[in-house]
């Protein structure tokens, strides 16, 4: 489908959804009539801009279920995820929904390589999280064997893989490091397994993180993005050329804005993913704040897919930190410690204010292999790796070093920030 | 070659974590002949002289301590004014520098471990001193 082709189909489906949502959504309704807009007014994907922001924010206002934009009768799933703060967010599909999501994540998994001959094993959490049973079923519209594995038990996870042979992994990025460690504990590497193409997504992961994952496991790495209140995994995805993630436009319309100020960025600059969905039916968004930071990448990808690209997410804009009044992402932190072979990937951040100055404490675990019995040297590497902090992040941090083992680890989300700062 | 494998153990500094390696070496009847502790504000390096060190290194391994074996020389001399003296003067007429060492004292004698520059120097300078170069067994 050429540009100009998709661009009319995303118009089109636009004008649909907007429809939609103003006669089934109180919500959206008021926030057009508060702007003086009619369905009518939204005639081609351009007047997008347009319309009113979501945020998580309105979600949970609009607990439960408020934002639904067809009779509970015509629901058929709810998943949840976690809120920070208050009410957990509520999704609800309609069976056509589901349809289109096993659709886009079946199309991830053809991206990566993945075929009926393929066994998957899906190592994200099934139940309200949209991980599991959206690779799930992602996998079975494809027609490969999906090795329902769900997180928690790894031993059977390692002895199912080695058994079976499954070829195929998808997970978060922390457990398949997670999983990495626990064969090497066993005694067994990656050549005992026949592991081949990994999926991972639902927490933003690094370059060295990839490479480190495959190295260890032996396979491909592939990012998956998604996110629940758009849909779940299969959003976007990355093709064999690994050089940004190729989003399903034709069911998700993409745009960057200043999070600051809400203006529509062009193509090329940085900037808050807003997501819009175009043929949901059960809960429809217009315009949702992501808050991933990322860039949308102009021009065709050599794979030779002419679906709209974005970067590497970079961060959050809700977990960037701010200490001593710089932005600081924990993956930049992530990205050093990769560096320094003598580290496992394994980081705590913790951020104070002591005598009204903020400070960074990063906590990191030693190889066993690399430690030494000279005091120097193992000064050394402290002092090291707070010389790449301080070039990197443009603030000082404090290194401490961790035994093996010794920093807590999840087997889903990563949780690696701790802020003590009280802020009045 | 008479050198003594010491067992180093990275630790944090955070209550009860020596009495952890104490610990899982006594439940494996291991003893602690000798230690000493180097610390800087958030590690510390453990170093010890155990009974069996072979066994010890997979019992603390098996712990996920980070452990790693060091050449020492122990020697024993007698527990009296100035015999220390005369052993570090002698390395250090012959360039042996001392990287770390310590001691303990005992009725007429005094045990020290040592951690030269240069092992085999050592044993040659100190096989002319008064004193004895120990074996693992012997302490």
């Amino acid at each position: 489908m050429s540009r100009d082709e998709l661009r009319d189909l995303q118009g089109k489906r636009l004008h649909k959804l907007v429809d939609l949502v103003y006669h089934n959504t109180p919500f959206y309704r008021h926030k057009m009539q508060e702007l003086d807009l009619l369905p009518a007014d939204i005639r081609t994907i351009d007047d997008i801009v347009k319309l009113p922001f979501t945020t998580k924010a309105d979600l949970r206002d609009n607990y439960p279920v408020g934002l639904l934009a067809t009779p509970m009768s015509e629901i058929v799933r709810i998943h949840a995820s976690s809120g920070t703060t208050g009410n957990p967010t509520i999704v609800g599909y309609t069976y056509r929904d589901l349809e289109i999501w096993k659709e886009v994540t079946a199309r991830a998994l053809t991206a990566y390589g993945v075929t009926r001959g393929d066994i998957v094993s899906v190592g994200y959490g099934y139940g309200l999280f949209t991980g599991g049973l959206g690779a799930h079923y992602g996998v079975e519209h494809l027609g490969a064997t999906v090795l329902p594995t769900s997180t928690g038990n790894t031993e059977k996870h390692i002895r199912l893989l080695r058994d079976l042979g499954v070829t195929g992994l998808a997970c978060t990025p922390s457990y398949a490091l997670y999983l990495a460690e626990a064969l090497h504990k066993q005694g067994l590497s990656a050549d005992d397994l026949k592991l081949r193409i990994g999926a991972f997504g639902a927490e933003p992961w690094t370059e060295n993180m990839r490479r480190e994952i495959e190295e260890r496991l032996g396979i491909q790495a592939y990012n998956i993005y998604g996110l629940s209140e758009i849909m779940g995994p299969g959003v976007a995805y990355e093709c064999g050329c690994k050089d940004g993630s190729h989003i399903a436009e034709d069911h998700f319309y993409p745009e960057v804005i200043n999070p600051e100020t809400g203006e529509v960025l062009p193509l090329g600059q940085e900037g808050e993913l807003v997501l819009t969905t175009l043929t949901k039916t059960g809960m429809p968004l217009l315009r949702y704040r992501t808050k991933d930071l990322t860039t949308l990448m102009p021009g065709t990808c050599a794979c030779g897919r002419t679906s709209i690209r974005f970067t590497r997410i970079l961060g959050r804009s809700d977990d960037m930190l701010i200490i001593r009044g710089i932005n600081v992402f924990p993956s930049q932190v992530e990205s050093v410690i990769l560096e320094m072979p003598e580290f496992a990937p394994r980081y705590m951040l913790v951020v104070d204010r002591k005598n009204n100055l903020d400070t960074l404490e990063v906590q990191v675990e030693l190889r066993p292999d690399c430690f030494s019995d000279d005091m120097g040297g193992m000064l050394d590497l402290r002092r090291k790796l707070g010389e790449r902090l301080k070039s990197v992040l443009s603030i000082s941090a404090e290194v401490k070093l961790a035994e093996p083992n010794s920093l807590p680890r999840s087997e889903g989300k990563s949780t690696r920030v701790i802020d003590k700062r009280v802020l009045a | 070659m008479e050198t003594i494998k010491q067992l180093s153990v990275f630790l944090e500094n955070k209550g009860g974590r020596i009495n952890d390696v104490a610990k899982a070496l006594g439940r494996q009847g291991i003893n602690m002949h000798a230690f000493s502790m180097a610390e800087t504000t958030d590690f510390g390096i453990l170093r010890l002289i155990v009974s069996d060190v072979d066994k010890a290194v997979d019992v603390l391994r098996a712990e996920n301590f980070a452990v790693v074996l060091t050449d020492v020389v122990c020697i024993s001399c007698p527990n009296v004014a100035g015999a220390l003296s005369g052993i570090l003067e002698r390395l250090a007429a012959h360039q042996v520098f001392i990287e770390y060492m310590y001691a303990f004292a005992q009725g007429e004698k005094a045990h020290i471990v040592i951690r030269p520059s240069d092992l085999g120097e050592c044993l040659k300078w100190l096989s002319e001193e008064d004193c004895d170069i120990l074996e693992g067994r012997q302490l």
